[in-house]
């Protein structure tokens, strides 16, 4: 389908294909299975100006927009979603910083997040505080000049090689959702240490770590925003990444269905290729729209957050959900159509099942997302 | 640095096919890129514009098109592009080739000139250095290089697979040969063809891409060059390409046995033979 897409756009796109292309798809088996962290990967990324598409141009970013940076992670994902989560889940990490950081902030940490020189992540999420974000139990105590954090994250993506840390942590407990605030926290920094790092069934490549912070002390100027916007923070900065989520699965799905249709002309079975048989063409068929359907949603939801639409809620959420659901579908699907060699990990399909099942469940699980359409749904018929 | 690139803008190799008809190239709906080796080159000269300051200016013989070539050079990293380009140049054989490629390099070095703008370089206004790929993918002579340093009277050093050195008005050079390698020292200005083993060419940036888009592109035409017309296009092509064509596969070699006066003496019949 023709997305109109401007001559910047398609130079987008076609840079980060080329990127995906020459450098992602020959290293993913790779990383796959040694769960390195991709840095020279993501160094040809940041070379190329691809960390510049989340920052504002003044920072060393440039063509921002969360549309290009769709383009972008789709791209990237088509031929390795675990390493396009390093990429992504950085975005995720700037995005706090950029919507809510003060002169100073930006000046301080932009930068080199838009050079790729450093990486970034977003850490919310506690073992008792998943889905129910408000449950969270790390503290921030004001004491003098400083914020002394204590508390534990885990399953934060870039946890470990990232530099710098947006936490979520309480201020006031009486306040309920309005007692959390954000804050910047760089690795290094005293009382802030790493627990284990996950062994993950897929996007082995990304590191997923515990954030473990004992009476650590950093500067009150490290404080985004003011006291008590936390969950603002949060759920603005979810608003702005969601799409790339989509974003990736939407990627994941179009790289499976592209090694599908290569594979099912090739493979001759009853002396012909396999591509002539009417099942087969149906599951392509049926795939494809489905792929395309994903990515008119994604692609309508980017659009509308970079022109300020002001509640994409109900949209982005619908974007999430499907793209990701999709993926799972077709990665599934397009290993049914390799047959037997699908599950074999000599072959580059079975990582694509793996990588597509997470999209499904982190940034809000697609449960939680279909609440968020049902409810904004019932609203508004309520008007 | 003032550094001159030459590309050429080929097929992409891999789906070239040859009309059996007419034993010309089948170009139609086939991707046109930077021949490869002059990628090598090209990434070269900007990896010496990084240590050395200065500028790469790329320089393209061929129809308007090509330009294409230069502005994927610029989005690389090179400053600034020349289309050479006129009715007048169709046809040419590597000999015309590099007669007006080197014609269009004095042309650029007058420009540099005029213009005062290697002020900074510390080089003085001329051209340091000319970098070729090796050879074109689709005419495989490696001439045009040798042949541009001929005409200018500068001197060449070929499969530079290394820059060891750069010292005022001097390179040292690793030159790769067919067992091993040579350490060549030149004067400057040189011009040099480049091998694959000499560095990574770097996927372009946005803003360099960006750049590129909107970057002038000059164009030199017989009337910008005032080149003598018997040496230029057709007339000045003392070769033709008479035939293109895929040669048959060769039948299999006939194997001798025995001891060795034996084969000897059963080989020098067989040429005796085919001789006669």
């Amino acid at each position: 389908m023709d997305y109109l897409l401007s001559d910047e756009q398609k130079m987008i796109k076609e840079l980060a294909h080329k990127i995906a292309e020459e450098k992602i798809r020959p290293a993913a088996a790779k990383y796959d299975i040694s769960e390195e962290y991709p840095w020279e990967v993501l160094r040809v990324m940041a070379e190329s100006d691809m960390f510049g598409l989340f920052i504002p141009e003044e920072y060393g970013g440039c063509a921002t927009s969360v549309f290009n940076l769709c383009l972008a992670t789709e791209e990237f994902s088509r031929a390795c979603g675990g390493i396009a989560v390093c990429y992504a889940a950085s975005a995720l990490g700037t995005f706090p910083i950029v919507l809510f950081g003060n002169d100073e902030q930006k000046k301080k940490y932009l930068p080199d997040l838009a050079k790729g020189k450093k990486v970034a992540a977003f850490a919310i999420t506690e073992p008792e505080a998943g889905s129910d974000a408000s449950g969270i139990k790390t503290v921030a105590k004001k004491e003098g000049n400083h914020y002394v954090l204590n508390g534990l994250k885990h399953f934060i993506t870039n946890g470990g090689d990232a530099e710098t840390y947006v936490v979520i942590a309480m201020t006031d407990k009486t306040k309920g959702a309005r007692g959390a605030s954000a804050f910047i926290v760089e690795k290094g920094t005293p009382g802030f240490t790493f627990g284990k790092k996950e062994d993950k069934f897929g996007i082995r490549a990304s590191s997923t770590r515990e954030l473990v912070f004992t009476d650590c002390k950093i500067p009150a100027e490290n404080l985004l925003a003011k006291e008590g916007m936390g969950f603002i923070v949060t759920m603005r900065t979810f608003d702005m990444s969601r799409p790339g989520v989509a974003a990736q699965a939407l990627g994941i799905a179009q790289g499976a269905l592209e090694l599908a249709v290569k594979y099912v002309h090739q493979r001759v079975q009853f002396g012909k290729a396999i591509s002539s048989f009417q099942g087969i063409q149906w599951m392509l068929a049926d795939m494809a729209t489905e792929v395309e359907a994903a990515r008119g949603l994604v692609y309508s939801t980017a659009r509308m957050v970079d022109a300020g639409v002001k509640d994409v809620s109900k949209e982005s959420a619908m974007a999430k959900m499907y793209a990701s659901d999709v993926a799972m579908k077709v990665t599934v699907d397009a290993l049914q159509l390799f047959g037997g060699y699908g599950y074999m990990k000599d072959y580059p399909i079975e990582k694509y099942v793996r990588d597509a099942k997470i999209t499904q469940i982190y940034e809000g699980t697609n449960q939680v997302q279909r609440g968020i359409i049902a409810l904004k749904l019932i609203k508004e018929m309520a008007k | 640095m003032n550094i001159i690139v030459c590309i050429k803008q080929v097929p992409e190799t891999t789906e070239v096919r040859i009309n059996p008809e007419t034993n010309t190239l089948m170009r139609e709906g086939v991707k046109s890129i930077i021949n490869p080796f002059d990628m090598y080159a090209i990434e070269e000269a900007i990896r010496l514009k990084e240590r050395f300051g200065g500028k790469v200016t790329v320089v393209t013989m061929g129809p308007p098109q090509a330009e294409s070539a230069l502005r994927e050079a610029i989005s690389m990293g090179a400053d600034e592009g020349y289309l050479v380009g006129d009715r007048a140049f169709a046809g040419s054989d590597t000999w015309a080739t590099s007669y007006t490629l080197a014609g269009a390099i004095k042309k650029i070095n007058q420009i540099n000139v005029a213009n005062n703008s290697l002020a900074d370089s510390g080089k003085g206004h001329g051209i340091d250095l000319i970098l070729c790929g090796k050879q074109a993918s689709d005419g495989d002579t490696a001439q045009v290089g040798p042949g541009i340093s001929t005409h200018l009277n500068i001197p060449q050093v070929t499969y530079v697979k290394k820059i060891e050195e750069v010292k005022e008005g001097m390179m040292r050079l690793e030159r790769m040969l067919e067992e091993g390698y040579e350490i060549i020292e030149t004067s400057l200005p040189a011009l040099l063809t480049v091998v694959k083993e000499i560095n990574e060419p770097r996927i372009p940036s946005l803003k360099g891409l960006m750049r590129a888009k909107s970057a002038k592109i000059t164009a030199l035409t017989q009337k910008e060059l005032n080149l003598d017309p018997q040496q230029i296009g057709l007339c000045g092509s003392p070769t033709q390409v008479v035939k293109i064509f895929t040669p048959k596969p060769r039948a299999g070699g006939q194997i001798l046995k025995g001891e060795i006066p034996d084969i000897t003496k059963q080989l020098v019949d067989l040429i005796k033979d085919e001789v006669n």
